[in-house]
């Protein structure tokens, strides 16, 4: 059975920065931000960027709970649209009490174990909660 | 136009669970018969194009094009697998189409074919989770049904879009399957039904998603020259494809998909027809919310008004556009890399007047289909007479 062994030490172990400490990088020629961090700007096309610290707390945008999970997920789990204070938006399990979930309600990071692969290997990340 | 492209074969599989039939069984039986319906020989096809999304996943199987060159007795013609997720059919279709178009074949058989129930529900749904952004969403367990699901959340809350209304989808693509020999499920089902279902990622339920299904469809594709000749041609008047950011975190709108609407502005401007042309609409109704999204980000309805477009009966056989017309994805089943071709299948047997449920003045009909969450859209206008 195919569980996640496509997740390999280094598949995850460069992306630490991004996934444990929430970096963002900012075009240095427009200041667009971007969370995941991009290669390209997608406003002015230029490839320069520098890092820049996120604070780790936003709003959702939309959310669902999952009640019919893929391998290596344990249903069910709250997964939203979170977007962040600085702008940019990603996708995030929110943590706690299922029915206290609502659209616009603030959230803040937190740093959480997100899957085990077939290894062993166990994968952190960031994920949500609520921040009241 | 002296290049015009006919459909002028079609051939499927009963759509399902089908255990016993393997990858290379399914994929064999649907060109053979597109082959037998066009009434022309195997020797008489210069190209074979296949659609499937996750074979490597699913079957462990790569290297399809030349697995199904072989397996179908067509080496050493060339064969092109086309992936683009949910849309790897109607990229095939579309492949061939240009190469036919550019004069370089007269006939190639597009096949496309998936086998999904060879592993487990919960590795399947780990499977179609390629179609998404394997390190920001599938690391957070972002199902497919929960991107929908996300999608469905911000129309209800900003439109005051209902679950019934997006039931209304369901329910209607289960009426138009039920005569549909091919179809997974041939059973109506009531907005009572929908509601009442198992959730699967709020507010979806498991009525207002398409199932996990093994099957393949397949057309044949042929030059003008040849195809004037045929029995029953269906003409392909415009193709068109546009991508879209993957994520759905990085898009600007969780209410609209570019690429859909740039699919749709494309097919207009080139045939120079306007929704109020088309007889009969085709759009991938992978889950109840993206009907909704694709009769808007077409055109068929204002953005925000496609609850009450549906609910009113507009995508009913006898409606404003009939929609999904032989079940769509949602009865007929979706096995990823056929759904392109299936639909691309039912207008054409609508315009040839050999349909499930015939639709007698039908002359135009159109095609949306989708992979992943809009990250690539293909669609396609049909014609019953060649495009003058």
């Amino acid at each position: 059975m195919i569980i996640m062994s496509h997740m390999s030490i280094p598949n995850f172990w460069r992306l630490q920065k991004q996934r444990y400490r929430l970096v963002a990088n900012k075009c240095k020629s427009c200041g667009v931000l971007y969370f995941p961090q991009r290669r390209i700007c997608l406003e002015c096309g230029k490839a320069e960027f520098e890092d820049k610290q996120l604070s780790g707390k936003g709003k959702i945008a939309s959310w669902t709970v999952i009640r019919a999970a893929p391998t290596g997920f344990e249903s069910p789990y709250a997964i939203g649209v979170v977007q962040l204070e600085e702008g940019p938006m990603l996708s995030s399990q929110i943590t706690g009490p299922l029915n206290n979930i609502q659209t616009g309600k603030p959230v803040k990071a937190v740093f959480r174990r997100l899957i085990q692969n077939e290894d062993g290997l166990i994968v952190y990340g960031f994920k949500f909660e609520l921040a009241e | 136009m002296a290049n015009n492209v006919a459909i002028i074969g079609i051939g499927q599989t009963k759509f399902g669970e089908l255990w016993d039939k393997s990858l290379r069984d399914l994929a064999v039986e649907a060109g053979l018969a597109a082959i037998k319906d066009a009434g022309i020989d195997k020797k008489q096809v210069d190209a074979l194009y296949i659609g499937n999304m996750a074979g490597g996943h699913m079957v462990q199987q790569e290297h399809l094009a030349s697995l199904l060159a072989d397996n179908l007795g067509l080496t050493p013609i060339p064969s092109t697998r086309c992936e683009a997720a949910c849309a790897s059919g109607s990229l095939a279709a579309r492949q061939a189409y240009l190469a036919i178009k550019a004069g370089e074949y007269d006939v190639a058989l597009v096949l496309g074919v998936e086998k999904m129930t060879d592993v487990k529900g919960d590795s399947a749904l780990l499977g179609l989770m390629g179609a998404g952004d394997h390190e920001w969403e599938t690391m957070q367990g972002l199902t497919f049904a929960g991107l929908y699901a996300l999608l469905a959340r911000a129309h209800m809350e900003k439109f005051g879009t209902t679950r019934e209304q997006l039931a209304a989808i369901s329910v209607n693509n289960h009426k138009n399957g039920k005569n549909n020999p091919f179809a997974q499920f041939r059973n109506e089902i009531s907005v009572k039904d929908v509601l009442e279902a198992t959730m699967i990622a709020d507010p979806l339920g498991v009525l207002d998603c398409s199932p996990i299904t093994d099957g393949a469809a397949a057309i044949i594709i042929a030059s003008e020259k040849f195809a004037k000749d045929m029995a029953k041609p269906a003409w392909i008047w415009e193709s068109a494809q546009a991508s879209d950011i993957l994520a759905l975190h990085d898009r600007l709108s969780l209410t609209e998909v570019r690429s859909m609407k740039e699919v749709g502005r494309k097919l207009f401007e080139k045939t120079s027809l306007k929704n109020s042309d088309i007889d009969l609409l085709e759009v991938h109704d992978c889950f109840s919310i993206n009907e909704l999204l694709a009769l808007e980000d077409l055109g068929f309805c204002k953005k925000g008004s496609g609850g009450k477009f549906v609910e009113g009966g507009a995508i009913a056989l006898n409606g404003e556009i009939p929609t999904n017309t032989q079940g769509g994805l949602k009865s007929i089943g979706h096995p990823v890399g056929a759904s392109g071709i299936r639909q691309l299948a039912d207008v054409a047997r609508v315009l040839r007047g050999d349909a499930f449920n015939q639709m007698p003045s039908a002359k135009i009909g159109m095609t949306l289909n989708v992979g992943g969450i809009g990250g690539t859209a293909v669609g396609h206008i049909l014609g019953k007479e060649p495009r003058k």
